[in-house]
């Protein structure tokens, strides 16, 4: 038990992943299906931001002066890549939303609703 | 200059994108012809690029100075070289020929922002082409994958929803893909393919590393289209303007092709524990689209959905060929996808120009246009003769390694599925021809072609027969040395 509620942060991201899995596929309204875009992105971002974390960590910035004299011990120290790398992927996250969230307005507008079988059955009429 | 080239081929696009984006606010004329400079001397370099590869060996370039496993390295080796020349070649025939096509489709205001989407678009796939970084590849994935939505979405009644689809599919699949490259990093601490390469042979076999493996292959197949992830592209090339059609079909899925290659045989080993599953598994699904792909081929009344699903079908072959896993399958893969962009850059670029003379994506429309458009028609014919695979033309040789490759790997369904969908192919191209050269017209009289489609059609034509005279010496110059790198071959 306690082996498989040491990496409980697996465990959560891999529930927050599914939810937004399962949003993506069930939902009807176009709207709803990009919400559970953007949760299936964040919680890919959770995940890196969880494995760069450590119990007691600090943050890696060196002091300016008098770092000869430090003794720099990796395991003191949050690993900050994989958060620089979700600063990257939080941009990317944001530019998806925002195109999905401009073809949003424009399927509004040519079709004037946003459920998909709505949208679906006039194509095919046309 | 000679050592910036692999970084050049990338920021060029690039910087011309925003470039192009600025004066279309001042002037509607200049940014073409900005493009076509710009994009003339990205294959030009990425020409330059290739030839240095051949003579000196991989090529490896530190992004803002940083060494490699800390920064970012663009590494070119012999694969790659040839994919990004490819890429920036047909790109710039396709950029060649569509200048009239796209001021007739989209809106003055819009001429712009659709060339700055262009560039912004191959240099997400040269970048993916030439990065030797996991994550840096993510980001110009999605570069490229961002301008594809845009840019689809700017076609007729109904695009914007495909390009919504096809949004939400590429952004799994980036997603799939980012959580395999977290897998990566997380067992090996890098970033960076060779170092990554160095690391993984210490990690024979792990359960996390074969589920990062999947969700790599999983992310790229969405992008490649591959067989059960592919229903977002039909729609999405079939609705998007013709020119953006045109663009995206022969270059987006065959960058991601590469991709697919690079990782399952040069970052993992053909060694590599469950690799062998995983590439039976890939066989049987490319096996299955194969045929589905060619015969929904088949079945379309509309011109370029027929064109997307063979697309997908050429793709399959793609699938077929890394699964047989051997020598010659691995060379008519690599042989296959460079033809491909060819083929399908030639394809869709008549495509473009059939559709600019009637305006119609009906196929029964073709009828009696071998008298009508002459010159066209034989481009079409020529990309049509190589998908078939007739032996002077390119499309022959590729096939040939794959089918040599799949008896070599005794793997017998494969090699069904790849002659017979070839000929279920044939069908569709035959069928497409004796609309064009044996029916009577339909149309009293076409409107008039841009001198720039014939150009352009005319080098496609040349370039596929080169490739196929040439195809010894890719196989030996480019491939071989490349796949030596391997090992286990």
């Amino acid at each position: 038990m306690y082996e498989l509620l040491r990496h409980y942060n697996y465990w959560l991201y891999a529930l927050i992943l599914a939810v937004g899995l399962y949003g993506m596929m069930s939902k009807n309204n176009l709207m709803k299906k990009l919400m559970a875009m953007s949760i299936f992105q964040w919680a890919i971002i959770y995940y890196f931001i969880s494995i760069g974390a450590k119990k007691g960590g600090n943050i890696p910035i060196f002091p300016e002066h008098g770092i000869e004299k430090l003794t720099i011990r990796a395991h003191d120290y949050v690993n900050p890549l994989p958060h620089v790398l979700m600063l990257t992927a939080i941009v990317v996250g944001v530019a998806t939303t925002g195109i999905a969230l401009a073809l949003l307005i424009k399927i509004w507008h040519n079709w004037n609703t946003l459920e998909e079988d709505e949208i679906l059955e006039r194509m095919r009429n046309e | 200059m000679n050592e910036q080239l692999p970084a050049l081929v990338v920021i060029i696009p690039l910087l011309f994108s925003f470039l192009i984006f600025l004066i279309g606010f001042i002037e509607k004329r200049t940014p073409y012809f900005l493009l076509l400079i710009s994009s003339a001397l990205t294959s030009i370099f990425s020409w330059k690029l290739l030839i240095r590869v051949i003579k000196v060996g991989p090529l490896s370039y530190h992004m803002g100075g940083w060494e490699p496993p800390w920064g970012i390295e663009y590494r070119v080796d012999h694969f790659n070289g040839i994919v990004a020349f490819a890429v920036s070649f047909v790109a710039f025939l396709v950029i060649l020929s569509f200048k009239e096509r796209v001021e007739r489709e989209v809106d003055p205001p819009r001429w712009s922002q659709l060339y700055a989407l262009f560039f912004a678009q191959l240099c997400g796939l040269l970048g993916i082409t030439v990065t030797g970084d996991v994550f840096n590849l993510y980001v110009l994935l999605e570069i490229a994958s961002f301008s594809a939505y845009s840019m689809v979405a700017i076609g007729k009644r109904g695009a914007e929803f495909s390009a919504l689809r096809y949004l939400i599919f590429g952004t799994i699949g980036a997603c799939c893909y980012l959580l395999g490259v977290g897998h990566l990093y997380i067992l090996t601490g890098s970033l960076n393919m060779v170092d990554m390469v160095n690391l993984l042979k210490n990690i024979t076999d792990s359960s996390a590393l074969r589920v990062g493996l999947c969700l790599l292959v999983i992310g790229i197949g969405v992008k490649m289209a591959f067989f059960p992830l592919h229903t977002w592209l039909p729609d999405a090339y079939s609705y998007a303007p013709s020119t953006v059609s045109a663009f995206l079909a022969p270059l987006g899925t065959k960058v991601a092709g590469y991709v697919l290659l690079r990782i399952l045989f040069w970052i993992f080993k053909p060694s590599f524990p469950s690799e062998k599953l995983l590439l039976e598994i890939l066989g049987w699904m490319a096996f299955t689209g194969a045929f589905f792909f060619s015969f929904m081929a088949i079945v379309q009344r509309e011109l370029r959905r027929a064109f997307c699903y063979l697309l997908l079908s050429e793709i399959s072959f793609l699938g077929m060929g890394v699964a047989s896993g051997t020598l010659d399958g691995l060379r008519g893969t690599i042989l296959h996808l460079i033809n491909d962009v060819f083929m399908m850059g030639c394809l869709f670029t008549s495509l473009c120009a059939f559709i600019h003379q009637f305006e119609k994506e009906e196929l029964r429309y073709l009828e009696g246009l071998g008298i009508l458009s002459p010159w066209v028609s034989l481009g079409f014919l020529m990309g049509g003769l190589s998908v078939i695979g007739i032996p002077p033309l390119c499309g022959f040789f590729s096939k040939w390694y794959l089918i040599l490759g799949t008896i070599q790997g005794k793997k017998w369904h494969l090699l069904v599925g790849i002659l017979v969908s070839s000929l279920i192919n044939t069908i569709l191209i035959f069928k497409v021809l004796e609309k064009i050269y044996l029916k009577h017209p339909h149309l009293e009289s076409l409107k008039k072609l841009p001198f720039t489609f014939l150009v352009s059609l005319v080098i496609f034509s040349i370039s596929l027969f080169v490739l196929g005279g040439l195809a010894s010496t890719i196989v030996k110059k480019v491939i071989d040395p490349w796949i030596y790198t391997l090992g286990g071959f």
